[in-house]
C-alpha cells in the first residue's frame, strides 16, 4: 500500500473516531463503505464528499447538524492530508428544524458507556420506614426521609395496560383460522383439514408519556419526579419523558442512564428552567408540534403532571390539551395539590384543562403513587366518557 | 449505467424531477454500491416520487410495498393460494379418472409448489422473471413494526428468501431498493446502517419554482413565483402540519383552475384548505396573517 492511501485510509478512520467521540455511532463496516464511495464520487468536490459521508456514516437526523460541524472542523484542521482541500463550506446544506444540538445527549450516551452497574440497595431497612413514610406528605418531608422514599419509588414496578395490535401470531385459543398452518396439517390427512389451527392478535403494551412541570410552584415536587420517571423508564418499554418550565426540554435519554442520580442529574443539567414561570400551554404546543406525531401513537397514555398554574395564555392551554386529548388513548393529570382536602381545581389553567383530561388524580405522597401504578395497569380497553377524579 | 453524480442529476431531471446534490449523491452511491437508498423527510418532499422516478428512468417495473402495523410474511413475502389448493385437492378426490390409483399421498402431491404460490411485493423483487433489476419501493417503513424492521433487514442482506416447501430462492439481478419513511417513529440503527441515509428538505425557493414549472406548466412563472414565496412563508409559520411540495404542486394546480395570474388574499383565503389540512393551522393563517404573507410575497 503506497503512503498516500495509507494517510488517506488514516484520515477517514481518524474522522470516523471523532464522529464517534462526539457521540454518533460509526461501524467500522461503515468506515469502509466510505471510504469505497470516496473512489466513486469527485474527491475535489466538497459538496459531493460531504453528502457521500452524510449518507454513509449518519443515520438519524438529529445527527445531521453535528455531522456537518465536525465535518467542517475536520477538513478544515487537516486540509493538507485530507482528501478535500479545505475549501470554505459555503454549499454545505444545512439540516432544517430549530431544534439544537443536544451536546449533552452526547456526552449522557457517552456517559452510559463508562457507566459501572450499580449496586442493589440493601432491601432489608426500608421496608420499616416505608410504612411510615406512605401517608406523608411529599412537600412536608425532611431530606432524609426524600432520600429514604426516592430509594422507595426507585424499587416500584409499573406496569401499563395493554392494547391488541394488528399483527397476528399462532395461538391455540385464538379465534381467527390460520389457514397457513391448516393446510400444511391437512396434507397429512390426504387434503381434509381435521385439524383447525388458530391464531389472535398479539397484545403488546402501550407507549407511554410523561410531561412534568418543573417550575417554581412545581420545585418541592419536582425531583421526585425524576425519580419517579426513572423509575417508569426502567421498568417499561416505549417510555417518552419531557420536562417543562418556560419551555420544554426531552429528558428520555439522560433517564436512560444505569445510575439513578446519574441519571437525574443529567436530566436536571438538561432542564434550562428549573422553577422558573410556567408556561404549560406554550410547552404542550412545542410538545404537540414536534413531538406528538412521534411519540403519542399506536394508542399512548399520556400523563401530565402539574398543579396547572399557568402563568400564560389560558386560550392556548385548551387549544392545546384538546388536540392532545384527541391524539391519545388516555390522558392522565396528577396535580400534587388534589392530595390536599381543601383543595378545588380553581386554578385558571387547570379548569382549562380538566374537560380534555380523562383521569385527574393526586400525586402528593408515596401511597399516591402506588395508587397510581394500580390504576395504570387496571386501565380498561376503552376510554370512559366520565372522567376519573381522586383524591 | 451512472457514472457520476452530476450524470444522477441530469436523469433524474430528465424524468421531471429536480433533485439537489444530496439526494443525487446518495442515490448514485446507492446504485453504485448495490445498497438500499432510505429516505426521510416531512410528508410531501417528494420521498415516493423517488421510486416512480427511478422505475422510469431504468425503464423496469416498481414493485411497491406499502407499510402498516402488523404487516407479515403473508402480505409482504408470499401466501399460498388457499381456496386453490382445496379446490385442486376435491377435484383429484372426486374427479381421478377410472381406473387411475387415488392414495392419500397421491391427492396432496405438488400442493405446496409453486403453482400455489401467491407472489406479494418482497418475493415479486427478487423473482426471475425480471429481465434487469426492478425498482423494490418499501413505503412508510415507519407504520411497520419492528417485527417486520427485522425481517427486512434480513432480506436486505442477501436478498434471498427461504420457503420451507419450496427452496431457497434468490435473486438474479438485485433489486434497486428505495425504503421511505416519515419518521413518526425512529427506524432501527441496524437497517439504516445497511442503507445510504438522506435526509430530504424542503427545496429551496428557486428549485421549488422549478418544480412547480415544470410539473404545472400551464402556471405562469411569475405566479409560481408567487406561490412558492407565499409556501415558504407558511412553512415558518407556527403550524401542526406545514404544507410540503405535494401541497405546492396541489395548490399551483387549483390556482391554475381557478384561471388565478396574481395572489390575492381573496383567493388565498379561499383555497387555504388546499396547503393546510388542519382547522387550527387554517385558524391561525386565515385574516391577517395571510394579508400580511400576500402583502410580502407581493413585494417580492
Amino acid at each position: 500500500m503506497s503512503k498516500e492511501t495509507d494517510n488517506f485510509l488514516e484520515n477517514i478512520l481518524l474522522f470516523s473516531r471523532m464522529l464517534r467521540q462526539a457521540g454518533i455511532p460509526v461501524s467500522l463496516e461503515q468506515s469502509i463503505d466510505f471510504a469505497r464511495a470516496l473512489t466513486l464520487v469527485k474527491i475535489g468536490d466538497r459538496d459531493q464528499v460531504y453528502h457521500a459521508a452524510r449518507s454513509l456514516l449518519v443515520t438519524r437526523h438529529e445527527h445531521l447538524r453535528l455531522f456537518e460541524t465536525i465535518f467542517n472542523r475536520f477538513w478544515r484542521a487537516h486540509p493538507e492530508n485530507g482528501p478535500v482541500a479545505g475549501k470554505k463550506a459555503t454549499n454545505a446544506r444545512r439540516p432544517s428544524g430549530q431544534r439544537r444540538i443536544d451536546i449533552a445527549t452526547y456526552m449522557a450516551a457517552r456517559a452510559r458507556e463508562a457507566d459501572q452497574p450499580v449496586d442493589i440497595p440493601d432491601r432489608s431497612e426500608t421496608y420499616s420506614p416505608a410504612e411510615r413514610l406512605r401517608r406523608r406528605e411529599f412537600s412536608e418531608m425532611t431530606p432524609e426521609e426524600l432520600e429514604k422514599v426516592k430509594r422507595l419509588i426507585r424499587e416500584m414496578q409499573w406496569q401499563v395496560s395493554l392494547r391488541q395490535t394488528r399483527r397476528r401470531i399462532p395461538d391455540s385459543r385464538g379465534s381467527i383460522i390460520h389457514l397457513r398452518r391448516m393446510m400444511r396439517s391437512a396434507t397429512k390427512y390426504g387434503g381434509v383439514p381435521l385439524d383447525l389451527a388458530w391464531q389472535s392478535r398479539k397484545i403488546k403494551q402501550r407507549p407511554f408519556v410523561l410531561i412534568a412541570d418543573v417550575s417554581g410552584s412545581m420545585e418541592k415536587y419536582a425531583r421526585l419526579m425524576l425519580q419517579f420517571f426513572y423509575s417508569v423508564s426502567h421498568s417499561l418499554n416505549r417510555v417518552e419523558c419531557f420536562v417543562f418550565g418556560t419551555r420544554l426540554t426531552r429528558i428520555t435519554p439522560a433517564l436512560k442512564l444505569k445510575n439513578i442520580d446519574r441519571a437525574v442529574d443529567e436530566a436536571a443539567r438538561e432542564v434550562v428552567d428549573w422553577s422558573g414561570g410556567t408556561r404549560i400551554g406554550e410547552s404542550l404546543r412545542r410538545f404537540n408540534r414536534e413531538w406528538s406525531r412521534r411519540v403519542v401513537r399506536r394508542g399512548a397514555i399520556v400523563l401530565v403532571v402539574s398543579d396547572g398554574w399557568e402563568r400564560g395564555d389560558v386560550d392556548l392551554l385548551r387549544r392545546e390539551m384538546r388536540y392532545l386529548h384527541h391524539r391519545c388513548h388516555r390522558l392522565i393529570w396528577l396535580n400534587p395539590l388534589l392530595g390536599k382536602d381543601t383543595y378545588q381545581p380553581r386554578v385558571e389553567g387547570m379548569s382549562a384543562a380538566l374537560p380534555f383530561v380523562d383521569d385527574f388524580l393526586p400525586v402528593h405522597n408515596l401511597q399516591s403513587l402506588q395508587a397510581l401504578s394500580e390504576h395504570l395497569a387496571s386501565l380498561g380497553k376503552h376510554r370512559s366518557p366520565q372522567p376519573t377524579t381522586g383524591t | 449505467m451512472l457514472d457520476s453524480v452530476e450524470a444522477t442529476t441530469a436523469l433524474l431531471a430528465e424524468h421531471q424531477y429536480i433533485a439537489d446534490v444530496g439526494l443525487s449523491t446518495s442515490l448514485f452511491l446507492a446504485l453504485k454500491m448495490e445498497k438500499a437508498i432510505f429516505l426521510e423527510g416531512e410528508p410531501g418532499v417528494g420521498k415516493t416520487e423517488v421510486g416512480k422516478v427511478l422505475s422510469r428512468a431504468f425503464d423496469t417495473p416498481l414493485i411497491r410495498l406499502q407499510c402498516y402495523e402488523g404487516l407479515d410474511i403473508s402480505q409482504a413475502v408470499y401466501e399460498w393460494n388457499y381456496p386453490r389448493q382445496l379446490l385442486e385437492i376435491q377435484a383429484r378426490q372426486f374427479g381421478g379418472g377410472a381406473g387411475e390409483q387415488q392414495d392419500g399421498d397421491g391427492v396432496t402431491d405438488d400442493i405446496f409448489s409453486k403453482k400455489f404460490l401467491l407472489k406479494r411485493p418482497l418475493l415479486q423483487a427478487i423473482d426471475h422473471s425480471h429481465k434487469q433489476a426492478p425498482v423494490l419501493l418499501i413505503d412508510e417503513l415507519d407504520r411497520a413494526d419492528e417485527e417486520f424492521e427485522s425481517f427486512l433487514l434480513e432480506m436486505l442482506s442477501d436478498f434471498q428468501i427461504t420457503i420451507p416447501e419450496v427452496g431457497t430462492l434468490e435473486a438474479e439481478h438485485r433489486p434497486i431498493v428505495v425504503i421511505t419513511s416519515n419518521r413518526t417513529r425512529e427506524i432501527h440503527d441496524a437497517l439504516k446502517r445497511r442503507c445510504v441515509y438522506c435526509w430530504i428538505d424542503y427545496p429551496s425557493h428557486q428549485k421549488e419554482v422549478e418544480i412547480v414549472r415544470l410539473k404545472v406548466p400551464e402556471v405562469s412563472v411569475q405566479l409560481a413565483d408567487q406561490i412558492v414565496g407565499f409556501i415558504q412563508a407558511v412553512r415558518e409559520q407556527d403550524l401542526y402540519k406545514p404544507p410540503g411540495v405535494a401541497e405546492t404542486l396541489d395548490w399551483a394546480r387549483a390556482l391554475g383552475h381557478l384561471h388565478i395570474n396574481s395572489l390575492n388574499t381573496a383567493v388565498v383565503n379561499a383555497t387555504l384548505g388546499i396547503i393546510l389540512k388542519y382547522q387550527d393551522d387554517v385558524n391561525v393563517l386565515r385574516g391577517k396573517t395571510a394579508d400580511e404573507l400576500v402583502a410580502r410575497v407581493a413585494a417580492g
